[in-house]
């Protein structure tokens, strides 16, 4: 195993670990915001480590510049949907935990 | 590298199947449809380790579509598809 290697095993370990949170804090949260907001961590992040892990092993630029597109755009659905499901739960009185 | 991506694939098919239960539990429409976006993402990840694996190169492309349809799943969830009145236990 090289440098690189190593590198992107701990990346794709780390971003791993991230998704576990994420489940069980959708699994543990107790109301709709708070669950988004392990939503979110799991996404942006977790997405974000495993592709770059998988994109240093990538052999020609254009591999790596397709796996950076498909984490942007799951960025940009995953800010979309935080934003429009919080709002839309506030409308409609999803009421917020409170201890 | 081959049996780490095929590992990681698999711990996160088993997270996928932890957060079936949100699904299945609820309470409102909206918690069940973040899991399911969570689903999205988690897909698009094993899809990638699998790419990377050797398994099928065309599985990228597979994820770039789970992507690219991850927004416009969560916006017609919520222009269309969010039912206007819960069930009674559903608010809590």
């Amino acid at each position: 195993m090289t440098l690189i290697d190593y590198l992107s095993s701990l990346l794709l370990l780390v971003g791993a670990i991230f998704f576990l949170a994420g489940t069980l804090g959708l699994l543990r949260f107790p109301d709709v915001y708070t669950r988004l907001h392990a939503l979110t961590k799991a996404d942006n992040v977790g997405l974000g480590l495993i592709i770059t892990g998988l994109a240093l092993q990538s052999e020609s630029l254009a591999g790596a510049g397709k796996l950076v597109l498909i984490w942007l755009l799951v960025i940009l659905a995953g800010s979309t949907t935080a934003n429009l499901i919080a709002k839309e739960a506030l409308r409609r009185g999803v009421r917020v935990w409170k201890q | 590298m081959q049996t780490l991506y095929l590992t990681l694939a698999v711990f996160l098919l088993l997270n996928l199947a932890a957060g079936m239960w949100r699904v299945l539990r609820g309470p409102t429409t909206a918690d069940r449809m973040l899991a399911t976006q969570l689903f999205g993402t988690t897909a698009v990840a094993i899809l990638l380790l699998l790419a990377e694996a050797g398994i099928y190169n065309a599985l990228r492309d597979v994820a770039l579509v789970f992507a690219l349809l991850a927004g416009v799943t969560a916006v017609a969830f919520v222009r269309c598809a969010w039912p206007e009145r819960e069930a009674e236990h559903d608010t809590d």
